[in-house]
Order: C-alpha cells, then sequence, then structure tokens
C-alpha cells in the first residue's frame, strides 16, 4: 500500500521522486519514506520504552543480588535431567544442560514430523479413496483431533502412558511392549559398527545422482541402488533387536520414557491431523479435468497420481506443511508439562535455580528462531524444487 | 402397488450404496478394513461409556466397576466448571459465560457488523470483568471475589475474548504499519511479528510469569492470570497481522490510488475503501485462528492458571475422587470440541457466503 500519509511536499523525499539520485544514503533516505523524523521520533519512543523496562528488571535484579550475563553458563548446575543422549549429571555446567534440552527438543520434533508427514499423508490420501465409510471415519478423526487442545490430548496421553500395566502384565506385539517403565522397540543392531555400511550406503547414493545427473541414466537406478543398500547391510550384519520379557523386567535396546513416548504420540496425533487436511485440500485442488484429460491418454491410475496429480498438488501441499513443521517444534515445548526435558523444560529448571530469568528466555527465543530458520530454509530448498521440476516439465 | 413402490425405492437406495462400498476389489477391502477398526473400537468404549459405567454413586462403588465413572462428573462438574469461585455468587460466573457467548454469537452474524458491534465489545469485557470481580469495580454493590478464585470456563472465556479485543485492533494496525511505505515503521512491524512468530507460546508465558513482574515500576503488581492476558494479547496479535496482511495483499493498488484522486486522506482511504474490503478477505481466516486460540488458552495450564484444562487436571487430584483423567478430560474436552467445531462449521459457512455475494 504505497500511498503517502498525505502530499509530498517540495522538501520530502517520495518514493518515485527521486531516480536521478544515486547513492547510499540517498536510497537509504528513499526507503525509509515520507515523514521521516516522526518515524525517527516513534522508533527512539519504542527503544526508549524498552530501555526504561530494562532499567527496572536491572533493579530488581540489583535487589535479587543477581549479576546478568551469560556467566552462569559456564557454572556448575546442581540438578538431574530425567533423559539425556549425551552423558549429563548434576555438576556438569549449565551450558552442557542446555545443550541436552536442546537435543531432546530436536529428538521429539524431528521423529514427530517424519510420523506425522506419513500418518497424515495416509490419513488424507485414505479419505479420498471414494469409499464413504473410509471417508467419514477419517473426517471423525481430523475433527475431533482438530478441535481439542493439543495440552488436553498430551495429558491424557501421559495418564495412559503411566498407568500402563508392569512387565510382566505388559501390552506387547510386534515386537513392542507398553509398559509402564517405557516403550520398548525393536532396535537394529550392527555388531560390526555402523560407520562402515553408512558411509558405503552414502557413496551408492552420490553415484546414483551423479549416473542421473551427469550420465543421464534415469530407469531402475533407485531399485537397484536399494537393492544395493540391502545388500551391504545385510552383509554387515544387520539384526533386530527385539525386546523380551526376562526375569521381572523388559529387556531391549531402545527404551523410549513414558514422558517421551506420549509427548510424540501426543504431536504426531495432533499434527497429522492438520497434514491429513492439507494433503486433502492440496489434491483437491488439482481441477477435474487435468485427471480426465491424463486418462483419455491413458495413463494408468499411478501414473496419473504420479505424473498430473501429485506435482501440482504439492505446490499447495509443501508450504503449508512447512508452517505444520515450525508449529509441531514449537509446540513441542508443552513438554514442560509433562516433565519431559526438553529445552524449554530445562530452562525453566535454569532460571529457578539461577534466577537468570532474562538470560533463559532469551537463549529460549534465540534457540528456536534459530530452529524455525533451519527448518523454513530446508523446506523452502524443497518446495523450489517442487516447483522447478513443474516448469521444468511445461 | 405399494410393495412395488417400497422395492423400487429402496433399491434406489441401496444399489449405489452397494456399490460405492464393495465395488472394486480395492474398494471391498477398505470397507472390510473400516469395518473390523470400528468392531476393535466401539465395543470397548460402548461399554466403557455406557454399559459399564457408574452414573451415580461413590467412588467405591466407581472403582468396583470397569467402567467410566461419571458420578465423578456430577461431584466434580461445578469444580471444573467455575474452580473455587463461592457457591452463593455462583450466577455471577453463569452470567459472564452466558454473555461472552452471546457476544461471540452477536459477532458472528454478518447482519450485526457494523460500529455498534465494535462498541460492543469493549463496553461487555468491561462490565463482564467487573461481574467476576466484584468489590470496588462494581461499586461495592456485589462482593469481591478475589482473583485466585476464578478458574475454568470463564476464566477460559475471558482470557480468550479479551486478547481477542486487544490483539484485532492492534494487528490491524500492525499489519497496515508492514504495508506502508515509511522504512522506519515497517521495520518495527517486520521485526516484531517474525520474532514473535518464531517463540512458542510457552516462552512467552514463561516471560509473563518470570520477567514481566521484574519490568514493572516499583510496586506495581499485577496477577498472574493479569500478566498472562497481556503477554498473550501481544503474542497473537503478530498471528493475526499476517492473516490481515494476506487480506490487504488481495486489494489491488487501484483502489487507494482512486481513492486518493478522490482527495480522501490515509485513514479515510483505509477506513472506508482498504480495510472493509481486506478484512473481507481473510474473515474465514481470522476466525480459524481465533478457534486455535481458543484452544491455546488451554496453555494457561502449564503456568499453574486455572483454566478449564487445569481445573480438570486438578480435579482428578481430589483425594475423595482420585485419577478419574478419562472422566475429567472427557469432560473438558467435550466443551472445547462444542466450541471448536461450532466455530469451525461457522467458518465454512461463512465462506461459502462470502464467495457467493
Amino acid at each position: 500500500m504505497n500511498i503517502p500519509l498525505r502530499e509530498a511536499g517540495p522538501n520530502e523525499a517520495g518514493r518515485g521522486q527521486s531516480p536521478h539520485r544515486r547513492g547510499v544514503i540517498p536510497a537509504l533516505v528513499a526507503w525509509w519514506g515520507p515523514r521521516p523524523y516522526t518515524q525517527l521520533a516513534l522508533v527512539l519512543v519504542i527503544l526508549a520504552g524498552l530501555w526504561l523496562l530494562g532499567q527496572n528488571i536491572a533493579a530488581a535484579l540489583e535487589k535479587a543480588g543477581i549479576s546478568p550475563g551469560f556467566a552462569f553458563l559456564t557454572r556448575a548446575a546442581s540438578f538431574q535431567i530425567g533423559e539425556s543422549v549425551i552423558p549429563f549429571s548434576a555438576g556438569d555446567t549449565y551450558l552442557r544442560a542446555i545443550g541436552v534440552g536442546v537435543i531432546n527438543t530436536l529428538r521429539v520434533a524431528a521423529v514427530g514430523c517424519v510420523l506425522a508427514a506419513f500418518l497424515g499423508t495416509a490419513l488424507g490420501v485414505l479419505g479420498l479413496m471414494g469409499n464413504p465409510l473410509l471417508t467419514r471415519l477419517v473426517r471423525i478423526y481430523v475433527e475431533l483431533i482438530r478441535n481439542t487442545p493439543l495440552l488436553l490430548q498430551l495429558f491424557f496421553w501421559i495418564a495412559l502412558a503411566r498407568n500402563l500395566p508392569g512387565p510382566k502384565q505388559a501390552v506387547h506385539g510386534g515386537g513392542i511392549w507398553l509398559t509402564n517403565r517405557g516403550v520398548y522397540v525393536p532396535a537394529p543392531v550392527v555388531e560390526a559398527g555402523w560407520l562402515w555400511p553408512l558411509l558405503a550406503s552414502l557413496a551408492v547414493i552420490i553415484a546414483v545422482l551423479a549416473l542421473r545427473r551427469f550420465a543421464g541414466v534415469r530407469r531402475g537406478t533407485w531399485p537397484v541402488a536399494l537393492a544395493l543398500i540391502a545388500g551391504l547391510f545385510w552383509q554387515a550384519g544387520l539384526a533386530f533387536d527385539i525386546p523380551a520379557l526376562k526375569g521381572l523386567n523388559v529387556r531391549g535396546r531402545l527404551v523410549l520414557s513414558p514422558e517421551y513416548a506420549a509427548l510424540l504420540v501426543a504431536l504426531v496425533v495432533k499434527f497429522s491431523a492438520a497434514i491429513a487436511e492439507i494433503v486433502r485440500a492440496g489434491i483437491l485442488s488439482v481441477p477435474e479435468g487435468q485427471r480426465e484429460a491424463a486418462r483419455t491418454m491413458g495413463l494408468s491410475d499411478w501414473q496419473i497420481m504420479r505424473l498430473v496429480i501429485l506435482p501440482q498438488a504439492l505446490r499447495v501441499i509443501v508450504p503449508l506443511t512447512t508452517s505444520v513443521f515450525l508449529d509441531l517444534t514449537k509446540d513441542s515445548s508443552l513438554a514442560v508439562a509433562i516433565g519431559y526435558p526438553d529445552l524449554v523444560s530445562v530452562l525453566n529448571t535454569t532460571a529457578n535455580t539461577t534466577g537468570q530469568a532474562i538470560e533463559a528466555v532469551l537463549i529460549m527465543a534465540g534457540t528456536f528462531l534459530m530452529l524455525n530458520l533451519g527448518v523454513a530454509a530446508l523446506m523452502n530448498h524443497y518446495n523450489r524444487r517442487v516447483a522447478l521440476r513443474g516448469e521444468g516439465r511445461r | 402397488m405399494s410393495v412395488i413402490f417400497m422395492n423400487y425405492r429402496s433399491r434406489d437406495l441401496v444399489a449405489p450404496l452397494w456399490r460405492s462400498l464393495a465395488g472394486g476389489p480395492l474398494n471391498t477391502v477398505l470397507t472390510l478394513a473400516s469395518v473390523l477398526m470400528l468392531a476393535l473400537i466401539l465395543p470397548p468404549l460402548i461399554h466403557w461409556a455406557i454399559t459399564d459405567a457408574v452414573f451415580s454413586g461413590t467412588q467405591e462403588e466407581c472403582r468396583a466397576a470397569s467402567g467410566a465413572c461419571w458420578a465423578f462428573l456430577r461431584a466434580k462438574a461445578r469444580f471444573i466448571l467455575f474452580a473455587f469461585y463461592p457457591g452463593e455468587h455462583l450466577w455471577r460466573p453463569i452470567l459472564v459465560i452466558v454473555t461472552l457467548l452471546g457476544l461471540m454469537l452477536a459477532s458472528a452474524l454478518p447482519r450485526l457488523w457494523g460500529p455498534a458491534l465494535i462498541l460492543a465489545w469493549p463496553v461487555t469485557l468491561a462490565l463482564v470483568w467487573a461481574l467476576m470481580a466484584g468489590g470496588t469495580w462494581t461499586g461495592g454493590i456485589l462482593a469481591r471475589v478475589s482473583l485466585n478464585d476464578w478458574g475454568g470456563l470463564p476464566v477460559t472465556l475471558l482470557v480468550w475474548s479479551t486478547c481477542m479485543a486487544f490483539a484485532f485492533p492492534a494487528a490491524v494496525l500492525l499489519a497496515l504499519a508492514r504495508a506502508s511505505d515509511m522504512g522506519g515503521l515497517r521495520l518495527i512491524a517486520v521485526t516484531y511479528i517474525e520474532v514473535m512468530r518464531a517463540i512458542p507460546m510457552v516462552a512467552i508465558l514463561y516471560f509473563a510469569m518470570l520477567i514481566l513482574p521484574l519490568a514493572l515500576p516499583q510496586g506495581v503488581i499485577l496477577d498472574k492470570l493479569i500478566r498472562s492476558t497481556i503477554m498473550v494479547a501481544l503474542f497473537w496479535t503478530a498471528y493475526l497481522a499476517e492473516v490481515v496482511r494476506g487480506g490487504l495483499q488481495t486489494v489491488g493498488p487501484g483502489q487507494a490510488e482512486a481513492a486518493q484522486s478522490l482527495g480522501l486522506g490515509y485513514w479515510r482511504i483505509m477506513q472506508l475503501v482498504v480495510l472493509p474490503q481486506a478484512l473481507r478477505q481473510v474473515i474465514p481466516g481470522l476466525v480459524n485462528l481465533g478457534i486455535g486460540f481458543l484452544l491455546a488458552t488451554s496453555l494457561l495450564a502449564v503456568i499453574g492458571a486455572f483454566d478449564l484444562l487445569n481445573t480438570a487436571r486438578a480435579s482428578t487430584t481430589d483425594t475423595q475422587w482420585l485419577g478419574f483423567y478419562d472422566e475429567a478430560y472427557a469432560f473438558a474436552a467435550l466443551i472445547y470440541f462444542l466450541l471448536c467445531y461450532g466455530g469451525s462449521r461457522y467458518s465454512r459457512w461463512l465462506e461459502t457466503r462470502l464467495r457467493r455475494r
């Protein structure tokens, strides 16, 4: 809305008035736009307001005997953390504690995004299969999940997880054990170590990409690559460690704590409903005529989906899914309500034990800002590819 | 004659249904899978909720039964809905709920959209807060009820409507600032919106809990509920502003230029030409966002404020009725569901109505 607040006077640099002036400062003046001094005054007033609040905070902190700054990060933290990927014990630094929190947040958000995408896509597609019963079931699921708060669902899942039976009476099936001590899942194990098979797989993938890119070999490259990778892992002795009841306890290599399991299930369930709606809207956004035209050309159902519908639907789906992933990452901070030690939870404990509340909130905001920018950049990259592919095929 | 007629009718109904459920192998498999799932879910659910449930009685009777304990809700519904609000003044939160729901309904009718409605919001909200608080706010006619005793549904609705009432006009101003041709203003708006949108609401609530009290001038003490209401309103402003901005982008520059050539000033152009068109475009989006916000008020439970979700959770810790989570959460979920499902149906109705015009 490029409307000047009032008629631009002779002394004011209106936007369209200065094509003949060049240089950094005139450009800056043009960017700053009309009413330069009023704007400057507004910016100064806001800064002064923030400074005043800062003064109040500084005075309150001084009274409480807390010195502001990030020096506390290197001090020893006196608390324990319930679960951690990297080793942590009371007495390690606050910095390390916050690192544990970041890893825990990433651990639940990343797995949650992938699972929610799969479940949501499946639900969205199933709802469009044309089977009235199935369509109704998907709708009931989506409406029920969408119209109740995530935190309420989380409370429900954690109550369920904590009230599961003990190992002796545990619910189990398919190698998964649900007990009150956690959820035991089958873990892939490579006795000789993960390094070599993973490196070799990476080499195979790079080779395939190079073949497709430079040698123009396209047909059948991925199945061959998959077979090669499967063979590699089989050669390395990939096995699955299946949890089993031994004595009074279930033994297994991969145990999800009740808190992690509840948070993951809550996030996946909640956001799969959102993704199902997006996938549905994306597929429906492709005009019926496209499908009909493809059918007249003799394409099979699968080809219609892959070559006609998906490339166009993805352009709607990808940007919207990006914001769902961002919401999921932010909402993983509800962990603090059930005692899963994510970043927010650890920082809350830090603020309570050190009194460095401002620094804690700043770290919280900064980390989420970076996470957000990271996810957005990643998804924008994918989005560009989706859009370009469509462009290239036109 | 009538038999033939009946036959014709029923075949007409049944044949398409049969085709849609069992036409083709894939469809048959999907139907069978759906039926199997229903068979797995429904019987235990019905047993739990109805046949094995205890509808009235004591905690002991509930423990003996395997189904739901609806007797728990009979005993605790008042607490879940109103928390510790004194019994003899219970008509006040009830009136608050009715008034706020009435205000929402009135705002939902396109016929009533106008200056009167805009005026009705702040006036109603002021009255409703005074009604809840009593004491000096009502000139001493009503007894004062401390904020510590508030809770449940009225708090959820109060926080939601107060935040919306503040955030919506602020969001319009912020969106106009972001779309203006003044660089300094744009810089402020963009920074505010992007920072607010990147951080989780929990962080905002912690800010309200831990830092806002320090930032206030000496001697000013605000209750936890007031502090979180202020911060949440500031938080939602950023989200609403983005939606309003989307609406502004749908209005072509020609509209404003035409109005300008008629000699209208900036604010008149916005008020009479641009905003009516822009907001009309995004009303369904605003309603959907509002529904999301109503669900998000439940996050107040994280900082221990007694909203509907937190009273539901607290009700399960009563030693008389310990641990009836499912029933308490089902009750709270039902209330949230009714409000939000109603809202989303309304949003869809509005979308078709606005498109028709």
